[in-house]
């Protein structure tokens, strides 16, 4: 924002309030209600606002409280925004930016908790992002903010109030990371672990317990799930020869279906054995405690499935 | 002129706001001031919903419960209402106000619902005639001899244009077209009060806007046939027009999606502090859409300067306002905003003229949203996928095609202040229609986008995924030359 005059935020609960989740913290004072605006209760209206916005020329950044309510506003997301530059034939470009929680938080119910990276990731013309650490969410929300393609940035609730280490690079005011490059989070030799968001964090864990045991994980930040870093996925498993996709939303079309089919494609004679895919359960998110453990990957399901895919005897898995 | 529309307006304001809000020292129980003082207007007489009730043949074309409603409606409006029923439900009471999130109200010991209707309909501005003659006492913005006959002019080529197209859509040379048959006026008069900076987002029943401001017949036959010169580069289907240059954007099939848009790119324009607006159309089927609500409430709240220009038609397909919504047209909704609104006889140039003119002036002097409701009549088909005579009277539809046609109407008016001949009007069309066929002509044997164009524009830069597939989509063509089609490049 204060690099670009023509920058501005607009959602619900972003001024005054200092955002729902205060990621807007501070900004209503430095930047003033012509350029942090509260807006009334309408996805729908908000978004077909900033996406007329981006098409004059302005830069908007449009919040969502949770990607759960971008469902009242997806047909401006997708007919407005994603196919605008497309069907006018470059005339018409929206350098938008959709951002906020997705996926689950804990304790929050089916409405609050599904993850929609593969409903965006579907579509040509969105770009769809979602950082993991605070180097990503630094570097990964200028760069969508600085392209000129509409992107959507799914962010975390509970990573919100994680801390991660950062290096002086990252807290340069220039720092900036790649649209569709994947960080390999940690070296590995036996088998590939992808994830995004949140369940980078868990595959790590994963990674730690599998090296107990004599099982070298090689974990991959995904970053960028439109465009995916096909070369990089590709690229790990032909040297791991496995591969298991990790992510929380529902399994049917989900993002390790695309994952799994990208490496079929491409590297179908270096895989020693089948992909496996963890997903969350294929149910609405459901509330109780004990229920919701079980609706969500947990470490443990992580490990077993990377046993698996090095053909250990795994048993089978234990009640949460 | 404008001026004169902001004095009314404004002291229509104050008036009804000095009626709402009397001095608190005058409780009205100690006998003095009668009720009257609260009442807005005169008091609510029946309401007339819809229009008079229609003969026999035509009400068959009317779905059952259509009728019905429009009886009993009438009965419970009367039972709600009082002799002395005030419009805004602010009978003689207690003058104590009540402090509450929102202001100030004062109360009232009577309880009394607002009427669904305001009794009588809001009238309807007009300046000409059906005869093109001026209505005397009428008040409207002047044009200049040069303005009125180019109005006239693209009037005509608009309407001529839209039969060629059609009929060249009858014949398989293009696969969709979509008429302004009955809304000429509505299209170029409002162009014309309009400036070349001011921005467009239309539904897609205003090609006349894109015309008057210089789009040419070979441009828009090139975006029909979505040839190589089409600046859409053949992405989309015949009519979805759009020109950058002259501020109109392309047109998008989803219905009101550009209301809200609008909005954003008039708060943008606002930002910017330019001497302009944005405008954008729609119909009355387009009012019931959530994004007309989102739009309406946002801009007044924005404060943007964007006129919202409603082409009520009596039609949304197959479905006539009557099913559409109950209130009065669109206007009443202005008010519901807080919005500034208009009714217009659409078919009336000048009187769309005028009041664009004026909504234009208000908007970007004073940052507010305009409300325009357009009263007209579709007189085409929706488009050549509709055959409307399925579900409205043949007779109906003829009777607004030539008794209240908007082009001979202004035309009596042009050729009454003598600025117009007969000879003139044929050399016209003549001139337009051959204009029009060899724009086809040329834009027909154009070759197509080659194939390049699949993959471009759907991100800025071109990924490399969709240049591996542009290279092994060449490669095939190459290996099968018979199976590509001759025509169309690579």
């Amino acid at each position: 924002m204060s690099a670009d005059p023509s920058v501005f935020l607009m959602g619900e609960e972003v001024g005054e309030y200092q955002g729902a989740y205060k990621i807007s913290k501070g900004l209503l004072d430095k930047y003033g209600p012509d350029r942090v605006l509260d807006t009334p209760i309408t996805e729908a209206g908000f978004t077909g606002i900033g996406v007329g916005a981006a098409y004059h020329g302005l830069r908007p950044i449009v919040e969502f409280m949770t990607f759960n309510f971008s469902m009242q506003a997806i047909d401006h997301i997708i007919n407005s925004a994603a196919k605008s530059n497309y069907m006018s034939a470059g005339q018409i470009s929206v350098p938008i930016v959709f951002r906020g929680p997705n996926g689950a938080a804990a304790g929050v119910g089916a409405q609050h908790s599904q993850c929609y990276a593969a409903w965006y990731a579907h579509v040509p013309g969105l770009k769809v992002l979602a950082p993991y650490s605070a180097e990503d969410a630094r570097g990964l929300l200028k760069a969508a903010i600085r392209d000129p393609d509409p992107v959507v940035f799914l962010e975390n609730e509970l990573l919100y109030g994680e801390s991660f280490p950062v290096s002086a690079e990252v807290l340069d005011s220039s720092f900036c990371l790649p649209i569709g490059k994947a960080k390999i989070e940690r070296q590995g030799k036996d088998v590939t672990i992808t994830a995004f968001s949140k369940m980078v964090g868990y595959a790590l864990q994963a990674a730690d317990i599998l090296a107990k045991e004599g099982i070298s994980a090689e974990v991959i930040n995904l970053r960028s799930i439109r465009p995916l870093d096909r070369a990089a996925i590709n690229a790990s498993v032909r040297k791991t020869n496995r591969l298991v996709t990790v992510e929380e939303g529902f399994p049917q079309h989900g993002i390790g279906a695309e994952i799994c089919m990208s490496v079929v494609e491409d590297s179908f004679a270096y895989l020693d054995a089948p992909v496996e895919r963890i997903a969350g359960a294929d149910v609405p998110m459901p509330y109780a405690a004990n229920l919701e453990r079980m609706a969500v990957p947990q470490v443990d399901d992580i490990v077993r499935a990377a046993k698996r895919a090095c053909y250990r005897t795994v048993p089978m898995a234990a009640t949460a | 002129m404008a001026a004169l529309w902001l004095a009314r307006a404004s002291s229509q304001l104050a008036r009804r706001a000095a009626r709402r809000h009397p001095p608190l020292r005058r409780p009205s129980r100690h006998g003095g001031e009668p009720a009257s003082p609260w009442l807005l207007g005169p008091a609510a007489q029946p309401p007339v919903l819809g229009s008079p009730p229609l003969p026999a043949a035509e009400r068959a074309f009317r779905r059952g419960f259509c009728s019905v409603r429009s009886f009993a409606g009438e009965s419970s409006a009367a039972a709600a209402s009082d002799e002395e029923e005030p419009e805004n439900g602010f009978a003689g009471g207690d003058q104590q106000a009540l402090d509450f999130p929102g202001g100030k109200v004062s109360l009232v010991a009577e309880m009394n619902f607002l009427p669904e209707s305001h009794g009588e309909r809001i009238s309807c501005y007009r300046v000409l005639d059906d005869d093109g003659r001026t209505i005397s006492g009428s008040r409207f913005q002047e044009v200049s001899k040069e303005v009125a006959l180019k109005m006239y002019s693209e009037m005509v080529t608009l309407q001529i244009m839209d039969n060629i197209f059609y009929e060249a859509q009858r014949q398989g040379r293009i696969s969709f077209y979509l008429t302004s048959n009955g809304e000429e006026a509505i299209n170029i008069a409002s162009a014309a009060a309009l400036s070349a900076d001011d921005i467009v987002l239309p539904q897609y029943r205003e090609p006349g806007v894109l015309l008057w401001r210089g789009f040419t017949l070979q441009e828009f036959a090139n975006q029909c046939f979505g040839n190589n010169m089409d600046y859409g580069k053949g992405r989309q289907m015949p009519i979805h027009y759009g020109s950058n240059r002259l501020n109109y954007f392309t047109v998008s099939s989803p219905i009101a999606t550009q209301l809200p848009q609008a909005v954003g790119a008039a708060y943008s324009l606002k930002m910017d502090k330019k001497d302009a607006c944005a405008i954008t159309y729609f119909g009355d089927g387009g009012t019931s859409e959530g994004d007309f609500h989102a739009a309406l409430n946002f801009a007044a709240v924005m404060e943007a300067p964007v006129i919202f220009f409603c082409r009520n038609n009596g039609w949304a397909i197959s479905t006539p306002t009557t099913e559409q919504f109950r209130s009065d047209g669109v206007v009443v909704r202005g008010q519901a905003y807080g919005i500034r609104g208009i009714r217009v006889d659409g078919n009336d140039a000048l009187a769309v003229y005028s009041a664009v003119h004026a909504a234009r002036e208000m908007a970007i002097t004073e940052g507010r949203p305009i409300l325009v409701e357009a009263l007209t009549y579709r007189v085409g088909h929706h488009s050549t996928s509709d055959d409307s005579t399925k579900y409205r009277p043949v007779d109906e539809i003829e009777h607004w095609r030539t008794a209240r046609d908007p082009i001979s109407r202004y035309r009596k008016w042009v050729q009454g202040n003598d600025w117009w001949s007969d000879s003139e009007e044929s050399e016209l069309r003549n001139r337009v229609r051959k204009e029009l066929l060899q724009a086809i002509q040329v834009a027909e044997r154009m070759p197509k986008p080659p194939v390049t164009e699949l993959f471009t524009d759907v991100y800025d830069q071109i990924p490399s995924n969709l240049r591996e597939q542009e290279q092994l989509l060449r490669d095939t063509i190459m290996k099968h030359p018979s199976d590509y089609p001759t025509d169309v490049p690579v």
